[in-house]
């Protein structure tokens, strides 16, 4: 277990610099003079000079580079010239926001995913397996702003249910809050819950096949208890790895939904960088959330060990 | 045979769904076996001794057609709801398979893959079940029970690992065990040793038992009757000293000449089968050993024998068995 | 004697009674969807379509009738005619991005399945790089910076494909290189240039272009997403991402014109979904029908 732990962390190194590296890279070839923006109208040649020579832009790029890391690896990532905000800050600020809607969507997908997976695997080929099986298909084929589209025609402006684009903080008003997560988490939800129902189904219908079902059978145990106890968590390795990418994706924020539903998070900060020049946030954010990324897929290695005891023993 | 039958087969035909057409399996096959009394199924992988043993416990694929009867104490296996089946297996009836590296579940416990049948069943309490979980398992011969119990099957031999589904299936003291190739996948050195367990538990809970195997030298001596299996039907039944006293059928001395020899010099030819087992999805006309026997002759070729009643119990399904060659050829 | 159906034990296994033989009709379904949506992208400008772009303030928000098949948009702008239009900025991108994708993940992918050693460790680590950021914000700030053009979509799109494409190339190559046929052009002398190009390309081209049609779908709905959000093709050009972020506007008095270009760009996605995942179950022997 822990040599296993070991070898992905040497990994880990090299590849989490790599994301800085090109972090860096992507940025500095990106047209546009940081200088420039921050000066704005004073942007005579001598001010740029010397805010060039203020912020080392002058110098060449691999220097550039590990002063920024070396900046990044104290935990400094930057100060918008915009706002006067640091990117920890506003990160901060907004992952709240972000965290949520991945809560709320990764639980949706599962509450949907699992148990039709489970429930098209004990009868493949049945009617209902292949109804569920087809429609989970097609779902994969809607576009997300679509789904967030049609579920704001139908429950905000039709049935008027549901509010499409009020954000209330969850620690001022936990049933506003929800309300307004509602169209936004159910989209996302409806988008997860095909992809976690179909690897789970195909894995979990090889595992019904195996000896070790067959031997729960003739020990007389329940449908249930073969489908959720004997079957359910040896087949759960390729699903934990979907859900982790989901995850790692949905950390960096949902950007098609948090600009859609006006949610202030992650993605949408990212968004607004984009559009607002806000360099400095932009190329902060970006680390982040791939180094997020990274760590979860870390976290998910770590968690095969946890399901199956082969690999925690290191033997498989 | 005396008493009551505990399982009685009748006329029983299995059908798998093949791409080519359903295959028969099993085809007419009749068995009676008493209580506490034992019987070995041989012959060789395809005869049916698996898809046998698969019907009677009711665990065959999806798509599998089912003819004839079985019955447990009186119960018709085939018309039993999925609840009394439930109840019947691991309960009455239990089973070993072939292979303990695939047989137990690689992500629980072996304690716990113990327990869970007798928490089913007996409706024990978690740590009860636990504690005779352990005892089952110092019982078939498991050093440190109590730290095995919470280990996983991986952490196990093959040996240790068969005797831990020999434990499993004891553990409701079953009045039936069905052990389908128990020691195939096993050491040679192991072998015995699980064979003698079962044997032994056998003589003390007073339960009947199935042993199927390729390997008639694993009958001898070991079980009370022995039936031979080709191409999905019985070809030769009879108390084992009597079947080994004197093989009727060619093919039960096929097998039995298959058999390596501890005691044969070395580098003595093993003398195997030639050819092989018919396309079960192809039935032609005639015995289906008939292709492969050295004594066929037309009559073999174009009508299949039945099994016929004997003194003795002992029945076996060939036109010019073995004694009586002389006279045929006469 | 009662022949019972053992299927009506629950659990059986997955052994489906009936094996789809042929493609079936939801496959040639899909291939006819995308024949009219390419016919109609290329014939765009011969067919007897109104202008795209033309204006009529008199007539907004139609409903479909006859003089606008499909009704009119916010501007009064005829949406049969911006639909097709659409079709081309969608497929000309959800093409050309994947493809170029294709060509240059394929070749890392085969050299690295095939020398495999520490030019395979640095592909695999750089695609593993790559895939970490996140990239909608990846695609949207580099057309930002780089401005709004077809040409700079296709780019990045192609540039943030190229991960997969390696990934899938590289596991079919090592799928292959051990096979007989390529041991025995070895043992014949073939160069690696010729083994690879000629024993293993052909035969990972056939889950390449599976997986390409996979592609185009994913496309799509990046290019949507792009246009969607206003950085993708550049107005006035009609796109179907751009079509339904205007559509949403008057989503509540006249939904149509969002849902209409909707609706084209979801049945050609899942068109290309289905015939891509026909064609993968075809080459793929582990996997059986859905």
């Amino acid at each position: 277990m822990l040599g296993l732990v070991g070898r992905r962390l040497v990994y880990l190194v090299p590849v989490v610099l790599a994301v800085t590296a090109l972090t860096f890279l992507i940025a500095n070839l990106l047209p546009g003079d940081l200088a420039i923006a921050m000066l704005g109208d004073q942007a005579t040649p001598e001010n740029v000079a010397a805010l060039h020579k203020k912020l080392g832009l002058d110098l060449p790029l691999w220097q550039q580079y590990l002063h920024w890391l070396w900046a990044v690896l104290h935990g400094d990532f930057g100060t918008s010239h915009r706002t006067g905000e640091t990117v920890l800050h506003a990160i901060a600020g907004r992952l709240p926001v972000s965290l949520e809607l991945l809560v709320i969507a990764e639980l949706g997908g599962i509450l949907i995913g699992v148990p039709l997976a489970i429930l098209c695997a004990a009868r493949p080929g049945s009617a209902f397996d292949r109804i569920v099986s087809g429609v989970a298909f097609g779902s994969l084929s809607v576009p997300p702003f679509m789904l967030a589209i049609l579920l704001i025609f139908v429950f905000a402006l039709r049935l008027g249910v549901l509010p499409a684009t009020s954000y209330v903080p969850l620690s001022q008003d936990v049933l506003g809050n929800l309300r307004g997560m509602a169209l936004p988490g159910a989209t996302l939800a409806l988008l997860e819950w095909p992809t976690i129902m179909r690897v789970l189904r195909s894995d979990m219908i090889s595992t019904l096949q195996e000896d070790y079902i067959a031997m729960a059978r003739a020990k007389g145990l329940s449908a249930r208890r073969i489908l959720l106890v004997h079957a359910l968590k040896p087949s759960s390795l390729t699903l934990v790895t979907v859900i982790g990418l989901n995850i790692g994706r949905l950390i960096g924020g949902a950007v098609i939904v948090e600009s859609i539903f006006a949610l202030p998070g992650v993605g949408r900060l990212l968004v607004e960088s984009i559009y607002l020049r806000d360099f400095i946030i932009l190329q902060g954010g970006v680390l982040l959330v791939a180094i997020g990324f990274v760590l979860v897929n870390f976290l998910v290695d770590l968690l095969y060990a946890v399901l199956d005891p082969r690999i925690r023993h290191g033997r498989a | 045979m005396s008493g009551t039958p505990l399982l009685e087969i009748e006329d029983l035909t299995v059908d798998l769904p093949t791409d080519r057409g359903p295959l028969r399996a099993v085809s007419g096959v009749s068995l009676s076996l008493a209580p506490s009394r034992s019987l070995g199924i041989v012959g060789e992988s395809g005869s049916g001794k698996t898809m046998l043993s698969r019907a009677v416990l009711r665990l065959l694929p999806a798509g599998a057609r089912l003819g004839g009867t079985a019955r447990f104490e009186g119960r018709d296996l085939f018309r039993l709801s999925p609840r009394a089946l439930r109840r019947l297996r691991g309960r009455e009836l239990a089973v070993v398979f072939q292979d303990p590296m695939t047989s137990l579940n690689p992500v629980l416990t072996i304690g716990g893959q113990i327990a869970e049948a007798l928490r089913e069943h007996l409706g024990l309490a978690p740590r009860a079940a636990m504690a005779r979980a352990v005892a089952l398992l110092a019982e078939v011969g498991i050093p440190e029970p109590e730290r095995r119990a919470r280990q996983y099957p991986h952490q196990l031999s093959g040996g240790m690992r068969q005797r831990v589904a020999i434990a499993i299936a004891l553990s409701c003291e079953p009045r039936l065990l069905i052990a389908d190739e128990p020691t195939t996948a096993l050491d040679v050195t192991v072998q015995a040793q699980i064979l003698d367990l079962l044997a032994r538990e056998r003589q003390m809970r007073q339960m009947a038992m199935i042993l199927i195997t390729h390997d008639l030298g694993i009958v001898a001596g070991r079980t009370d009757e022995v039936a031979v299996m080709y191409a999905g039907r019985i070809v030769e039944q009879a108390p084992t000293r009597a079947l080994f006293k004197h093989m009727r059928s060619p093919y039960a001395e096929a097998l039995l000449a298959a058999i390596p020899r501890l005691h044969a010099p070395p580098h003595t030819r093993l003398a195997a089968i030639a050819g092989s087992p018919p396309d079960p999805t192809r039935p032609a006309p005639g015995c289906p050993f008939s292709p492969r026997c050295r004594y066929a002759r037309e009559r073999c070729r174009s009508e299949a024998p039945a099994l016929s009643a004997e003194n003795g119990g002992h029945q076996y399904a060939c036109w010019f068995p073995l004694p009586d060659r002389a006279a045929a050829e006469a | 004697m009662a022949a019972l159906d053992a299927a009506a034990v629950p659990l059986g296994g997955d052994r489906p009674a009936r094996r789809r033989r042929g493609l079936g009709l939801v496959f040639w379904a899909a291939v006819l969807w995308i024949a009219i949506v390419v016919a109609a992208a290329l014939l765009a400008g011969v067919l007897p379509l109104a202008d795209p772009d033309r204006q009529a303030l008199l007539a907004r928000r139609a409903l479909p009738s006859a003089a606008h098949l499909l009704g009119t948009d916010a501007l009064g702008r005829d949406i049969l005619s911006r639909v097709i239009y659409g079709a081309r900025a969608s497929l000309a991108i959800g093409v050309l991005a994947p493809l170029v994708a294709t060509l240059l993940g394929t070749a890392v992918g085969l050299v690295a399945g095939y020398f495999r050693g520490s030019f395979e460790t640095l592909a695999i680590g750089a695609t593993d790089v790559l895939l970490a950021f996140p990239p909608l914000v990846l695609a949207l700030a580099i057309v930002a910076y780089l401005g709004q053009s077809v040409t700079n979509v296709i780019l990045v799109l192609a540039v943030l494909t190229v991960p997969a494409v390696t990934r899938v190339a590289r596991a079919a190559t090592l799928a292959v290189r051990e096979r007989e046929f390529v041991t025995a052009a070895r043992a014949l002398g073939a160069g690696h240039a010729r083994i690879l190009l000629r024993e293993i390309l052909p035969n990972v081209m056939l889950s390449l272009a599976a997986y390409f049609l996979v592609l185009v779908a994913v496309t799509i709905v990046a290019e949507g997403i792009l246009s969607f959000l206003g950085l993708g093709v550049p107005p006035p050009t009609p796109s179907w991402g751009s079509m339904i972020a205007e559509g949403r506007d008057s989503l509540d008095i006249a939904p149509h014109i969002a849902f209409i270009p909707a609706g084209a760009m979801f049945l050609t996605v899942l068109a290309f979904n289905l015939v891509g995942d026909s064609l993968r179950a075809v080459t793929d022997p582990r996997r059986g029908a859905p």
